[in-house]
């Protein structure tokens, strides 16, 4: 399926990650935004509630986060593509209900336009410390798969990729932005919308009589069927069978959670995405998501001027993590280098996954601003004597 | 649109087996609980109204009454502690064609979800929302909720209440809720009427049907069995119509005011926005359709 | 690789974040080149000195932030005082000649335009802005006039093009009057890396 021509703005625009973020999810689809104004967010669904009335989309700015979170839960059972923005503390407070939807395998999208924490931390100001939160934030075990765009352009485009893994897996999808790219103005390029890969909602074919809401498919997904098509079914975010009644018993909750964490699991080899570059050779890898990434690229220019090999994973996609990729490469390189906006996140992640067969240097930053190339740079340096 | 039987009173069927998960009985609540009987009035309602129950959908939250969602034969939805409304406010606005109730506690629609609460009813969102009080938090057994009673016990009030609790009428009613109703769980009629009434209604309709936990706020508070603790709020129940909604504070072991307080007439959020962007946009604003704005 | 980076600072309300725009726009759009554009934001933005920061190059834009400006573009003496120390020795500073007074080092050179002045003969002191555009294009030469002019088309309100362009004209020829049709030196600033 292609973009539907009423959301998409296609033309080359001067634009910022947040304003590009936005046009992504119309371009996707998306006819729902709830929403609490939180720097350096907000600009997504400003641009998002300007222009929705023109094309049959409501934005609603919702009394709090957890509100907004449990309203695009609700919105989309009606078949609608929602999506929600926040920053670290919103994010916070969306963690209950990501669970829910996590739970009730609800397609949506969630946005966190990072900045630095913890608690208010830098409101205007950069930060990647919420990685690991977005994978583990919601209590319980659940699937998540999270995004991480470099640029506007990214933005754009990983916003509808999110609204298209939401669909597939039908499963919660964030978008992990940072401020700097949210607030960086660049050109971004929307094609025409028979140019853009659209995923829409597959509804079961099956009779109401025949169907069971959470009976999986062959990848693991449900069928799903919309609220008010007569199906009359139930859904909650109790443990439940099949049919979607809640089972309060060990082994339910082992089909259950089972199921869930393995549809994303199983299938990661479908989702995850990374971007290499000059791997072949290389005694030292460097890998970083986000902004990092380019200022990492800028730090690995200066390390090859000094005669070090150094290749680039840049993870487009950060959970599900490249398990297998990490794996392969540390099999073959000395180390791998993580600068990441935190004090050691994904590192931790990366050095799981090399398993002592090669070294792994952290660099990190507390935030409110991006490293200095040369810090990374002299890392890269130390992790290939 | 489908055909619905009408309910039969029949000594091998209750009235309301048609229309509940009958595969999930036996259910969880205890003998003499009130809000089986307001499940009952309720579903009875939408019968006599004659509505199309495909486009119904019931929406709770946590607690006992939580449970609501799980048993009625109607698309719905067990969601978080708190919740419901803004869960039900985003699937009504997406699909504005459906009836939309919010069925549930008075822990979680006023305790943890109150900001919800009073949001929801300023904003005249369009949804039905049934609370059945307690006066307690139930399912955890017993603690003090933002209604016990002064003075009464709960788990966490071992020596007694000291919180003045909320008027939920006055609550609703000075959010700017068009329909404002208090019964308790016995007067099956009124609140059938009542639900009959605020179904066809619309923006955000409130009911309040007092049903104090017949296990806990009354073994806590020495006042008998259930059924004697309901019988007594129901005979000691004054029915004043249109009263004063700053008048119907609940004291402990004391008459209740219950009655149809409000019920008038204001845009929904839909309808002011609907309104709103056609004045400034005129055609070229594309509202949400009532069948929903899913893209094939 | 040449990169060039530029500072433009003001106070709120001077436009200071649409001036950085246009000469986004103008590079990234009309021009060809890669540039990243990045505005102070938080309390800093609504009060009184107001900043944004470009990174012009003719490779994808790396480090998105600048370090050491190659220009300096200044419309408040506060915006001068509190990044002044930041721009390079050699940098160009290009100022509000009536609000701004630049104490250069040596090898930083001065062009001053008299902005508010000019817009407000033109008829609104609010285009104050796009005058300081049409004279930082007439000194840089960052982009050729017309992507510049189209920038400013494509960029302010509707229904204020000809103002603007006209405001943009003003700051040009301003440029031209008083120092000669040659553009200065600055985008031939030594490349940094990045």
């Amino acid at each position: 399926m292609t973009a539907e021509p009423s959301g998409v703005l296609t033309g080359i625009h001067y634009l910022d990650g947040d304003f590009a973020c936005g046009e992504g999810a119309m371009a996707a689809g998306c006819r729902f935004v709830a929403g609490y104004p939180i720097t350096p967010s907000t600009e997504v669904v400003e641009r998002i509630g300007r222009r929705f009335p023109m094309m049959g989309g409501i934005f609603i700015q919702m009394e709090d986060e957890l509100a907004s979170m449990a309203a695009i839960v609700g919105a989309a059972w009606t078949g609608t593509k929602t999506m929600t923005v926040t920053s670290g503390p919103g994010f916070s407070l969306m963690m209950e209900n990501i669970g829910l939807a996590a739970m009730m395998e609800v397609p949506c999208v969630v946005v966190n336009v990072q900045r630095g924490g913890p608690s208010t931390g830098l409101p205007t100001m950069v930060g990647q410390a919420d990685v690991m939160q977005a994978r583990w934030g919601s209590h319980g075990d659940y699937p998540i798969i999270a995004l991480c765009p470099q640029s506007p352009q990214e933005a754009f485009d990983l916003t509808v990729e999110a609204f298209n893994l939401a669909e597939t897996w039908r499963t919660p999808v964030l978008l992990l932005m940072d401020e700097c790219v949210g607030h960086m103005t660049e050109k971004v390029v929307i094609p025409p919308a028979s140019e853009i890969r659209v995923v829409n909602r597959r509804l079961t074919d099956k009779k109401p009589e025949a169907y069971r809401p959470y009976e999986p498919d062959e990848r693991g997904v449900p069928e799903f069927a919309r609220v008010g098509d007569g199906y009359r079914f139930h859904a909650t975010g109790l443990t439940h069978d099949e049919r979607g009644y809640p089972i309060m018993t060990a082994e339910c909750q082992a089909r259950t959670v089972r199921r869930l964490v393995d549809k994303v699991r199983k299938n990661a080899d479908r989702i995850v995405r990374f971007e290499e570059q000059d791997v072949e050779g290389a005694d030292v890898v460097v890998l970083a998501y986000g902004i990092t990434a380019r200022v990492a690229r800028a730090a690995i220019d200066m390390a090859r001027a000094q005669g070090v090999k150094v290749g680039f994973l840049r993870l487009v996609v950060l959970w599900p993590f490249p398990e297998a990729k990490i794996r392969e490469l540390a099999a073959r390189i000395r180390a791998f280098v993580v600068p990441e906006i935190n004090l050691g996140q994904l590192v931790l992640e990366v050095e799981r996954c090399a398993g002592g067969q090669a070294r792994t240097c952290g660099v990190p930053h507390a935030g409110g601003g991006v490293h200095d190339p040369e810090e990374i740079c002299r890392v890269i340096l130390e992790a290939a004597q | 649109m489908s055909t619905e039987p009408a309910p039969r009173s029949t000594e091998e069927q209750h009235p309301i087996t048609p229309y509940v998960r009958m595969d999930r009985m036996p259910h969880i609540w205890c003998p003499t609980c009130g809000i089986g009987t307001v499940v009952k009035c309720y579903v009875q309602a939408l019968v006599e109204e004659k509505l199309d129950l495909d486009k119904v959908a019931v929406v709770s939250g946590i607690g006992c009454t939580g449970r609501v969602a799980g048993y009625v034969k109607l698309d719905s939805f067990h969601t978080t502690h708190g919740r419901a409304i803004p869960f039900a406010t985003g699937l009504k606005l997406c699909r504005p064609e459906l009836l939309v109730t919010v069925f549930s506690g008075d822990g979680d629609l006023v305790g943890i979800g109150g900001n919800h609460f009073i949001h929801a009813a300023r904003r005249n969102q369009d949804v039905l929302v049934i609370l059945v009080n307690n006066f307690i938090y139930g399912m955890t057994g017993g603690q003090n909720a933002p209604t016990t009673p002064l003075g009464a016990k709960s788990s966490t009030m071992f020596f007694g209440n000291f919180e003045r609790p909320f008027s939920l009428p006055h609550l609703a009613a000075s959010s700017g809720a068009t329909y404002v109703a208090r019964w308790t769980s016995l007067h099956i009629r009124r609140l059938t009427r009542s639900i009959r009434e605020a179904v066809r209604r619309k923006g955000f309709r409130f009911i309040e049907v007092v049903a104090p936990c017949s296990t806990l706020y009354a073994r806590l508070n020495k006042l008998g069995t259930g059924y004697d603790l309901m019988k007594f709020y129901h005979d000691f129940s004054e029915i004043r119509n249109d009263a004063d909604t700053s008048e119907l504070d609940i004291e402990f072991q004391s008459r209740i005011v219950c009655g149809r307080f409000v019920d008038k007439e204001r845009p929904t959020y839909k309808e002011s926005m609907d309104a709103h962007y056609e004045k400034i946009l005129g055609s070229r604003y594309v509202p949400m359709k009532p069948e929903g704005g899913w893209i094939p | 690789m040449t990169r060039t980076e530029i500072r433009i600072t003001g106070f709120g309300g001077q436009g200071v974040v649409l001036c950085g725009y246009v000469i986004g726009r103008a590079c990234a759009i009309h021009a060809g080149q890669h540039a990243t554009m990045i505005q102070s934001f938080g309390p800093e933005a609504r009060g009184s000195s107001c900043s944004a920061t470009l990174v012009v190059s003719d490779a994808p834009v790396l480090y998105p932030y600048i370090r050491r400006p190659d220009v300096f573009v200044v419309m408040s003496n506060d915006g001068y005082e509190k990044y002044a120390e930041e721009i390079k020795d050699d940098a160009v500073i290009v100022y509000e000649q009536d609000l701004v007074h630049p104490t250069p080092k040596p090898g930083q050179r001065t062009y001053g335009v008299p902005s508010t002045r000019i817009a407000e003969q033109l008829g609104r002191a609010l285009i104050q802005n796009i005058v300081m555009l049409g004279f930082f294009g007439a000194v840089t030469r960052i982009v050729p006039r017309q992507e510049m002019r189209e920038a400013v088309r494509n960029s302010v309100p509707a229904g204020t093009e000809e103002l603007n362009l006209k405001a943009f004209e003003a700051g040009w020829t301003w440029y031209d009057e008083q120092y000669g049709t040659r553009g200065s030196a600055a985008m031939a600033a030594p490349a940094s890396t990045g």
